[in-house]
C-alpha cells in the first residue's frame, strides 16, 4: 500500500547559499563541523521515512535536533533545501504557491505547542478558522466547528474567548480547529509539551481515544520519551538533524540502535511500555483434550515441564494439566486427559502492560497465558521472560535474555 | 573670519530645490488647484454643517460619540469642555480647528495605512521608509508651509498639506509595528491552514494590529493639533488664528484662552480615540 506520507532524503540548510553545507553533509560531516566550516546550519539532514495511512508517527529528540523543522517541511511552512515529501504519492516540494495553499487547506491540520489561538476570535470562530479560509459559508462552518468542539468535549464554550480557558482547554480548541477541516493528516508540534503533567496524560489518552474514531494520519513531535512511547505506533528518533533510529516503541526499548538511544531509554518505566504480546514466547508444545495422558506426559518430559496448556483444535485455550495428574490418569487407565484439565490459570490480553504481569506471575506456579479476544492462545509468559525484557538494553543490546534450564524446570512450560 | 569652503563654491542645493518645486508647481498646478478646491470646499462644507445647528445640539452629538467610544466619564468631560469653549466665545474657531484636524488626520491615515501595511509585511520596504519618516518628522514644520503656498495657495489647504506631512509618521510607524508584533506563531497558524496573504492580513494581522494602529492615529491627531498655530500663520484660522492674533497684538489673556481651548480639544480627541483602540476583543 502506498504510504500516506513519504519523506525522501529531506534536507534543510539554514543560510544562503546552502550548497557548501550539502556537500559537506554528503561527505559525512556532522552539524557542528558544518557550522564551523561554512557558518550554515544543518537543520534536517538526509531524513527519510514513511507514514502509513492511520498511523501515529512520533518524531522524538531533544530540542535543537531538527524535529520542529522537519514537521514544518512536511507542509512547507519551511522550504526544504533538498529531497522530497510525497503526500499520497504527490511530490509537494515542487507545488506552485496556489497548489500549496490548496493542499494545506484540504489535507493538513496543525496543532501548535503554545496553542496559537487567535485572541481576537472566540472559541467558535477559532475552530472555524480553517473552514473560513476554505471559503465555507458561515452557517455551515459554524455547524462543523460545533461538531469538532463536541469531539474534544468543549461544547458549550463556543462564545468564550481563548484567554478565559485553561491551557488544557485551549489545546483542545487547537485540536478542534485542526480537526474541523477534516484533514487527512494531523501535524502536532509538541502539542502537549506546554501542559502540566496530569493534564498532559489526559490529553494523550484523549488523543488515543480520538484517533480510534477519526483514524487520521498523525505526525506528532515531542521531546518526551514517555509521550512518544505512549502515543507512537512508530517512533523516529532524531539527533543533530539526522535520524538515529526508526521503530516501534518496543523495538526502540528492547534494541536501542546506539548508545545515544540507550541513554534515552534508560530512565523509562518499561513495565508500562512493554506488553504481554511483546515479550511472550510461542506456545510450541501443547496438548489437545483428546490426547491420551501418556502423550501429554511424554511432551512434558521432553521439555522438562511440570505442566502443559491444553487447547482445542482451533487454538482456543481450554486449561492446563499437571504432570502428577497424568501419572494418576495412566494408573487409572484413562484414555483422554479431558477429565484432568485444570482451569485456574491466568490469562492476559496481548496489550496488557508488563506491570500487571509481575503481580500475576508472582504467586502463580504455572505460566500466564496470552490469549486474543476470541480466547485463542497466542503465547505464554514465565517470570524469566519478564525479567529478561526489563533488563534488555541496559547492559547489552540483546532483546531476549538466554533462558536457563533452571528457569524452565522450576517454572514449567513454555 | 572667512568661513567659506576652501575647495570649491557652494553646492547650490537651495537652487535645485527651488527649481524642482517650480517645476512641480508648473507641471501639476492643475492637479493641485483641483485638490485645493475639493478640500477647501469639503472643509467649508463641514464647518458650515457644524456651525448651522445651535452649539448645544453639536455638543450633545459629540457627547454621544464620546459615550459610545469611551464611556460615561469621557462623555461628561466632553460636555463640560465644549460648554466652556462655547462660553469663551471660541465656538466657531473650535469648529474650524476640529474640522481641519479631522480632515488632515483622515488624509494622513488614508496615506499612512497602506504604507504602514507594506512596511509591516516587507522588511525591505520597512528599511526604505525609515529615513523618509525621520526626515518628515524632524524637518521643522514651518518649512513645509513654504512650498505648500505655491501648490495650494494661502489658506486651509496649505495648512492641511503641511499638517498631513508632519503628522503622518506616527501612524505609519505604529502600523508597521502593529503588524510586525503579531506573534509569529499566529501568522504561522494562519499559514498552516492555507491562508493566502490577503486572508492572513485581514483575518489575523490587521485585527491584531488595531490597538497599535489606533495608538498611531491618536498620535497623528495630537501632532495635527500641535500644527494649528503654525498653520494659522498662512491663514488657516480657527483656534490657531486666535493665538496668532493674540501674539501679534501682545494680548496674553486672549492667547491663553485660545491656548487652553486647544488643550481641551486635544484632551477630548485623545481620550476618545485612545479608548476606540482598546475597545474590541478582550
Amino acid at each position: 500500500m502506498q504510504p500516506k506520507i513519504a519523506v525522501k532524503n529531506l534536507t534543510k540548510v539554514f543560510g544562503d547559499p546552502p550548497a557548501p553545507a550539502l556537500k559537506l553533509m554528503e561527505e559525512g560531516y556532522d552539524r557542528k563541523e558544518i557550522q564551523q566550516r561554512t557558518g550554515l546550519t544543518l537543520g534536517v539532514a538526509d531524513v527519510g521515512f514513511d507514514v502509513a495511512q492511520g498511523e501515529i508517527l512520533v518524531v522524538m529528540g531533544l530540542s535543537g535536533c531538527g524535529k520542529s523543522t522537519l514537521i514544518r517541511c512536511l507542509n512547507r511552512l519551511i522550504e526544504p533545501t533538498a529531497g522530497q515529501v510525497l503526500i499520497d504519492g504527490e511530490d509537494i516540494t515542487v507545488l506552485s504557491n496556489k497548489d500549496l495553499l490548496a493542499l494545506r487547506r484540504s489535507k493538513f491540520g496543525m496543532v501548535f505547542q503554545n496553542f496559537a489561538l487567535f485572541p481576537h476570535r472566540n472559541i467558535l470562530q477559532n475552530t472555524a478558522f480553517g473552514l473560513e479560509i476554505c471559503g465555507m459559508e458561515q452557517a455551515e462552518r459554524e455547524e462543523r466547528a460545533d461538531q469538532a468542539l463536541q469531539l474534544v468535549g468543549l461544547d458549550g464554550w463556543e462564545q468564550a474567548w481563548p484567554a478565559q480557558l485553561s491551557g488544557g482547554m485551549q489545546q483542545r480548541v487547537g485540536l478542534a480547529r485542526a480537526l474541523a477541516v477534516d484533514p487527512d493528516i494531523l501535524l502536532m508540534d509538541e502539542a502537549f509539551s506546554a501542559l502540566d503533567p496530569l493534564i498532559r496524560r489526559d490529553m494523550q489518552q484523549e488523543l488515543i481515544n480520538l484517533q480510534a474514531r477519526v483514524k487520521k494520519t498523525i505526525v506528532f513531535i515531542t521531546h518526551d520519551l514517555d509521550e512518544a512511547l505512549r502515543l507512537g505506533d512508530r517512533i523516529v528518533l532524531m539527533k543533530d538533524g539526522r535520524v538515529v533510529q526508526i521503530g516501534t516503541p518496543e523495538e526502540i526499548l528492547s534494541s536501542p540502535a546506539s548508545r545515544y538511544v540507550e541513554r534515552f531509554v534508560e530512565d523509562v518505566d518499561k513495565t508500562q511500555i512493554l506488553t504481554a504480546g511483546g515479550i511472550m514466547r510461542d506456545a510450541r508444545v501443547l496438548a489437545l483434550p483428546s490426547d491420551g495422558p501418556r502423550t501429554a506426559l511424554h511432551k512434558m518430559e521432553k521439555e522438562s515441564f511440570y505442566s502443559l496448556f491444553v487447547v482445542q483444535r482451533d487454538g482456543t485455550l481450554e486449561g492446563y494439566v499437571w504432570a502428577d495428574d497424568m501419572g494418576r490418569a495412566i494408573e487409572q487407565g484413562d484414555k483422554q486427559i479431558a477429565a484432568h484439565i485444570q482451569r485456574d490459570h491466568q490469562t492476559v490480553g496481548p496489550d496488557e502492560p508488563v506491570s500487571t504481569l509481575i503481580g500475576l506471575l508472582a504467586d502463580s506456579r504455572i505460566p500466564a497465558a496470552v490469549v486474543d479476544d476470541g480466547g485463542r492462545l497466542l503465547g505464554t509468559i514465565v517470570k524469566s521472560n519478564v525479567l529478561a525484557a526489563l533488563s534488555a538494553g541496559q547492559s547489552d543490546h540483546v532483546a531476549t535474555a538466554p533462558e536457563t534450564a533452571a528457569d524452565r524446570t522450576s517454572e514449567a512450560l513454555s | 573670519m572667512n568661513h567659506d569652503f576652501p575647495f570649491f563654491g557652494k553646492f547650490p542645493l537651495s537652487d535645485y530645490i527651488d527649481d524642482g518645486l517650480d517645476w512641480l508647481t508648473d507641471t501639476f498646478s492643475g492637479l493641485t488647484r483641483a485638490i485645493s478646491t475639493v478640500l477647501s470646499d469639503g472643509v467649508d462644507g463641514v464647518v458650515m454643517l457644524l456651525s448651522f445647528p445651535p452649539p448645544w445640539v453639536v455638543i450633545l452629538a459629540f457627547a454621544g460619540i464620546a459615550w459610545w467610544a469611551a464611556g460615561r466619564r469621557v462623555a461628561i468631560g466632553t460636555v463640560a469642555g465644549l460648554l466652556f469653549l462655547w462660553n469663551l466665545q471660541l465656538w466657531q474657531a473650535t469648529i474650524e480647528t476640529l474640522t481641519l484636524v479631522l480632515f488632515a488626520t483622515a488624509v494622513a491615515v488614508a496615506i499612512a495605512l497602506p504604507i504602514g501595511i507594506l512596511g509591516g509585511l516587507s522588511e525591505r520596504f520597512h528599511r526604505a521608509t525609515m529615513p523618509v519618516l525621520d526626515f518628515m518628522q524632524t524637518m521643522p514644520a514651518f518649512v513645509y508651509l513654504i512650498p505648500a503656498i505655491p501648490f495650494f495657495g494661502l489658506g486651509q489647504v496649505s495648512a492641511m498639506f503641511a499638517t498631513v506631512i508632519f503628522s503622518m509618521p506616527p501612524a505609519i510607524r505604529l502600523t508597521i509595528l502593529g503588524i510586525r508584533q503579531v506573534p509569529r506563531e499566529l501568522v504561522e497558524a494562519a499559514d498552516a491552514f492555507g491562508a493566502s496573504w490577503k486572508q492572513k492580513l485581514f483575518k489575523v494581522q490587521l485585527p491584531l494590529a488595531v490597538p497599535t494602529i489606533m495608538a498611531g492615529i491618536n498620535q497623528t491627531i495630537m501632532l495635527a493639533l500641535s500644527m494649528v498655530v503654525i498653520a494659522a500663520m498662512i491663514g488657516a484660522g480657527g483656534l490657531g488664528g486666535e493665538v496668532w492674533r493674540a501674539i501679534q497684538r501682545l494680548q496674553p489673556g486672549n492667547g491663553f484662552e485660545a491656548g487652553i481651548a486647544i488643550v481641551i480639544l486635544a484632551m477630548i480627541l485623545d481620550r476618545v480615540t485612545q479608548r476606540i483602540g482598546q475597545k474590541p476583543g478582550a
